[in-house]
């Protein structure tokens, strides 16, 4: 059998799992249907006492189903199919007369924890890359092999909700402490502690007590606290998705409808409810995501990127300092150069304060913490800067500054040195102007929190050459982002997008809509954060500098964005900063909801309000992005669709589930959406011109992602 | 005279550097010696922007050790993120215990064991590890065995309340039970140093070190750090007093034998917590990576007396021996860098040198030592004001001296110093050209 291969050993029989050509396990149909032929023929071997179940892969249990299988399924009928034919077969597994060990070493996640689920005796090892989660949520599904079920039944509906709603990993500790691995091991003892295990519970079956807070005591032991539990975790999965998502309503459907009942129902109904998610437009759109994703994190050109061992950053401010967080946690080297040495220590200890948080929540040992610190070198000066292999600046956004900064640079590193400008608004051909190397001038364009934030927009000019791009990228990589490239010009592409949205949302406070009707109206739409909350986030005094720099822009295209923004900064507002902004932010207060900071409108027409309707705001304020999209694809800023749709979601929280503005634009299909632009733009202004490109590509019927 | 040079090998001073040195207490009051040790190893590295995967070996000096991490030198190799397969060793020899760190790597190079050493030492004496008494730490010893609960009732019998009192380390000389400072009195007292030339003394090494630090001659020393948790930077070595005064000085009362002694708390060095590290390669390496040595080892060696009378003397016993074994005289050489644990113990060194009896007496000598130059002697501060991290100052007076050495255009440079246990040590460096 291709894949499995089966040992016997003092009456246990090991079953490896190692799939060939292939990185990690995976669940597909041919594997159900191997494992029926193993099963029979296990049950009727009398040498055999007990099955240990273990991976060949170096740090890999089993990845997970095959997603490629999953998503050529159209038909519910299919998908309903696939998870009653997998469900039972693992059911089977349960039930087996003979126990099941798994012995997990590596990921164990999706369907490949279910199966462990159903082992009768978990053994993980401790080794750094074994983690287990039931990730299905992010991909708008649910655990479809019986997760739903024996889940909550192991270690409790509390706990096994949060795992399965937010898809969080649980690494060994945590595990064994659960409840969800019964023991802990170091990768070399792994098989022989599971082969002891299986033989040991082949003559006393286990009897598990689980222990429980008296929160689980009281709330899990009754239908009355169960409902209670099910309630409120609704009320958590409706105020963070407004109901957007469904993956996660139909897995507390799955756990209510299967708890106080027997499994085998509750499996029926997981089967029946996984079929409904699979073949959902946001499952699609997740999953397309995901693989586009999976695409990005190939360098397109690997073979000319160039070492990196050292970085030069420049600024030690909240942005050098979190890209100097990152690089160091992956062992390269940064010199975190501020103008004095007292701002280049600030810029270390926000580096040692964010990582110390975790060494306090055991998420990172304190040596470890120790020898990234000793990876950033805080200087004032330039010493060292002729080893580095990448130099980003992250100074002050002023142009003549940051043709200063890359004059001195020039001076102090090597020929082979790539220069990345960290500007969110600055053309790269505008820096470079003056460089005595433009070739390898780009830009490296992070998001704040940078180690929070997953995206990285790479800005190329007509002279950067390619292996500046590629070594640019690879560090990214390394870095953890998900990275496009695009051309050079004003605001690039994230930037140049979030313009016309921001610009919306004050176009629609200026006719008199309400602060928190245009936020509440965006986050409905799937966005994370409303506008005018992220402008108090970002900041007015940036954001009033983009809207300038951006304006010019447009104006050329014949439309004049409006510069109410402006003349708010001026009054002194500068968000969150200095606590004026569109909310008010009362000192000492942290949690709890926002108040709108009712001053603000005598910038936007005086205190009297009206209603806007809530769709207006979002076609107005969704489209003012998506047209802006169309432009970047058609003048080339853009190299493809893909990018596009990576970029609005990570670097703006353009709604997931919704694939991305040009995935959108294929969904409603193009010639809608020409009629909708066109509407607006005679109800409202030309700005919401489509793009001839898009109206070209309307007429002749076709579609951003054509054979897909 | 034997020559110093084993199969030819010659080994060179690179460079050196510290983190600024801070009294106990202050500035680096929440850092073990492991901290302050991967700070200094990071500066050494940064300066001479050495690839790490060269390095052959590193060894530390340290006195009080810290009991989590008791071979300092490979836990502070492995926190500083350098390269695993570097062998570290920890060595202690009181206060010349970097002295001992280098000289032991200009072993390994000499004898063609290493070609990339990094040697010096680091020292907290903000974090020493406090003690129960022995008879408690017994008990609790015992405890291990204990099988019932009741067994724990044994635990209290035969302890009495005194037991449970906390025990620091004693820095008493162990042979003799006298503290350092008792056995200084009686050197003063013995070779006839005054009070007030022990308190000038002191007030030269604190004015010397402010001036230094003034015109910025320590800069290149050092490498300024920002101290976890808070970062703030520390840039600067904060004991030197410059304002100090022998008028100042003369008010303070005996610290060790009251009321009648000479030595102050403001004549002696100060508890200070410090690292310092320097690099040393042979010659051949040197020249294959392309780097410029500072200087080049030229001779060491180590003496020891009786620790009762001759306690803090090592200086006055190795000097003649280290310039015999170099071919050298006292008049050669143009840096001297002493280690000031006491301005009595620098003062009667000195005057031992310059005597012709101890000449005859002591060293078996027709003719006296000579006189040290005081204008060659410690000029940028010394122990006395900068500080003594134990472990580490050895490291200190030899990257201090190469620095000289290039700066004053001098050839030759003597470094020594004396430690607990009555020994010595004396290294004589050459200019690298």
């Amino acid at each position: 059998m291709e894949g499995v291969e089966i040992q016997k050993e003092d009456s246990v029989a090991i079953i490896w799992l190692d799939q060939p050509n292939e990185k990690v396990n995976k669940l597909s149909l041919k594997m159900i249907d191997d494992f029926k032929l193993i099963l029979d023929s296990l049950e009727q071997d009398q040498e055999v006492k007990a099955v240990v179940l273990i991976s060949k892969k170096e740090d890999n249990f089993i990845a997970g189903a095959d997603l490629d299988m999953i998503q050529q399924i159209s038909r519910l009928e299919d998908a309903q199919e696939l998870s009653r034919q997998g469900s039972s077969i693992i059911h089977r597994l349960a039930n087996f007369p003979k126990p099941f060990v798994a012995a997990i070493n590596g990921a164990a996640l999706g369907g490949g924890l279910e199966v462990a689920l159903a082992c009768h005796y978990r053994i993980a090892t401790d080794h750094p890359k074994t983690v287990m989660a039931l990730p299905e949520v992010q991909l708008g599904l649910l655990p479809g092999g019986g997760g739903t079920q024996r889940l909550p039944r192991l270690i409790g509906i509390q706990k096994a909700l949060d795992m399965m709603l937010t898809g969080r990993n649980i690494f060994p500790h945590k595990a064994k402490k659960m409840g969800l691995v019964d023991d802990i091991i170091h990768p070399h003892g792994l098989l022989g502690a599971a082969k002891q295990a299986a033989l040991r519970i082949a003559e006393k079956p286990v009897k598990r007590k689980r222990k429980k807070n008296w929160m689980e005591k009281i709330l899990e032991s009754n239908g009355m606290g169960r409902s209670v539990i099910y309630k409120q975790a609704r009320k958590v999965v409706y105020r963070q998705t407004y109901g957007n998502y469904p993956a996660p309503l139909k897995i507390i459907e799955c756990v209510e409808g299967g708890m106080g009942k027997s499994i085998v129902s509750g499996l029926a109904l997981e089967s029946k409810k996984f079929g409904e998610l699979v073949i959902s437009p946001e499952s699609r759109q997740l999953i397309h995501l995901f693989f586009n994703m999976t695409n990005k994190k190939k360098n397109p050109l690997a073979e000319k990127v160039r070492p990196i061992s050292c970085i030069g950053i420049l600024g030690a401010g909240f942005m050098g300092a979190g890209i100097a967080n990152v690089t160091a946690t992956k062992k390269i080297k940064t010199i975190l150069k501020d103008i004095s040495l007292e701002a280049a220590v600030g810029g270390e200890k926000m580096v040692w304060e964010d990582l110390h948080k975790k060494v306090k929540k055991k998420a990172m040992n304190a040596f470890d913490l120790d020898v990234i610190m000793s990876d950033i070198v805080a200087s004032d000066n330039y010493h060292g800067f002729d080893k580095t292999d990448v130099v980003i600046e992250a100074v002050f956004e002023d142009l003549g500054l940051k043709r200063k900064v890359l004059a001195e640079t020039e001076a102090a590193i090597s020929a082979e040195c790539v220069f990345a400008s960290n500007t969110s608004s600055l053309p790269i051909t505008d820096i470079a102007a003056e460089a005595r190397h433009p070739e390898r001038v780009l830009g490296m364009h992070y998001f704040s929190p940078v180690t929070k934030m997953p995206l990285l927009e790479i800005i190329t000019t007509s002279k950067t050459e390619d292996w500046a791009t590629a070594t640019a990228y690879e560090l990214g990589l390394k870095q953890g982002k998900t990275i496009i490239v695009v051309n050079d010009g004003p605001g690039f592409y994230t930037t140049r997008v979030l313009a016309p949205l921001m610009n919306e949302a004050i176009c629609i406070l200026n006719e008199g809509g309400k602060i928190e009707d245009i936020d509440r109206a965006m986050k409905k739409f799937g966005f994370p954060v409303g506008p005018l909350a992220l402008f108090d986030e970002v900041g007015i005094d940036v954001a009033a500098h983009v809207s300038h720099v951006m304006g010019e822009f447009f104006s050329k295209r014949g439309v004049t964005p409006t510069k109410t923004i402006e003349k708010v900064y001026e009054a002194g507002y500068q968000g969150r900063k200095n606590n004026q902004g569109f909310y008010s932010y009362p000192q000492g207060k942290k949690k709890g909801k926002k108040e709108v900071n009712s001053k603000i409108y005598s910038f936007f027409g005086g205190s009297s309000r009206k209603i806007i309707p809530m769709e207006d705001i979002q076609k107005r304020i969704a489209f003012a992005l998506i047209t802006e999209a169309t432009y970047c694809l058609e003048d080339g800023t853009l190299k493809s669709p893909h990018d596009g749709d990576i970029g609005a979601i990570f670097g703006m929280g353009f709604p997931p589930f919704l694939g991305g503005p040009f995935r959108y634009l294929d969904s409603l299909g193009l010639d809608k959406a020409v009629a909708l632009l066109q509407e607006l733009t005679k109800k409202h202004d030309k700005r919401f011109t489509p793009c001839p490109m898009l109206c070209e590509m309307a007429k002749n019927n076709k579609k951003f992602y054509s054979g897909e | 005279m034997a020559t110093f040079e084993f199969n030819g090998r010659k080994t060179v001073v690179v460079d050196g550097s510290r983190i600024p040195f801070q009294r106990s207490g202050t500035g680096y009051k929440d850092l073990r010696s492991y901290d302050l040790a991967r700070l200094a190893l990071k500066g050494l590295l940064n300066k001479t922007q050495l690839d790490p995967n060269v390095v052959d070996r590193v060894i530390m000096g340290t006195v009080v050790s810290n009991l989590t991490t008791s071979n300092v030198a490979r836990d502070a190799l492995l926190g500083t993120g350098l390269p695993h397969n570097i062998p570290a060793h920890t060595v202690t020899m009181a206060c010349i215990s970097a002295n001992q760190a280098i000289t032991s790597g200009i072993d390994l190079i000499r004898t063609g064991q290493a070609d990339v050493v990094i040697a010096g030492g680091t020292e907290s004496l903000s974090d020493i590890p406090i003690r129960y008494r022995k008879k408690f730490r017994q008990k609790l010893i015992e405890t291990q065995k204990y099988k019932k609960p009741t067994d724990f009732l044994k635990f209290f019998r035969g302890l009495s309340w005194r037991d449970f009192l906390p025990e620091i380390p004693g820095i008493n000389e162990f042979s003799t039970g006298k503290s350092m400072g008792e056995d200084c009195e009686r050197l003063v007292a013995r070779v006839g140093v005054t009070r007030s030339e022990q308190d000038e003394y002191a007030v030269r090494s604190h004015q010397k070190a402010a001036e230094a630090i003034e015109k910025g001659l320590l800069a290149e020393e050092i490498t300024p750090v920002g101290v976890a948790p808070k970062f703030n930077l520390v840039d600067t070595d904060n004991g030197p007093r410059g304002d100090s005064s022998v008028e100042k000085l003369g008010k303070l009362r005996p610290a060790f034998v009251k009321p009648y002694g000479t030595i102050t708390a403001g004549n002696a060095s100060f508890l200070t917590d410090g690292a310092a590290f320097v690099l040393l390669m042979s010659e051949e390496k040197a020249q294959e990576l392309g780097i410029a040595p500072k200087a080049s080892v030229h001779s060491y060696t180590y003496t020891a007396q009786d620790p009762v009378d001759e306690l803090l003397l090592g200086p006055a016993y190795v000097i003649p021996k280290v310039l015999d074994q170099a071919g050298l005289k006292l008049t050669d050489i143009d840096v001297f860098e002493i280690h000031e644990a006491f301005s009595g113990q620098m003062v009667a060194t000195c005057k031992c040198l310059n005597s012709k009896k101890f000449a005859k007496e002591n060293l078996g000598r027709s003719e006296k030592v000579g006189e040290i130059p005081l204008d060659k002697l410690n000029p940028l501060g010394g122990s006395l004001s900068i500080g003594h991290p134990f472990g580490a100052t050895g490291a200190r007076l030899v990257t201090t001296a190469v620095n000289r050495l290039i700066r004053e255009d001098g050839k030759f440079s003597l470094i020594a110093g004396c430690a607990a246990g009555a020994l010595g040590n004396g290294i004589i460096l050459e200019r690298y050209n």
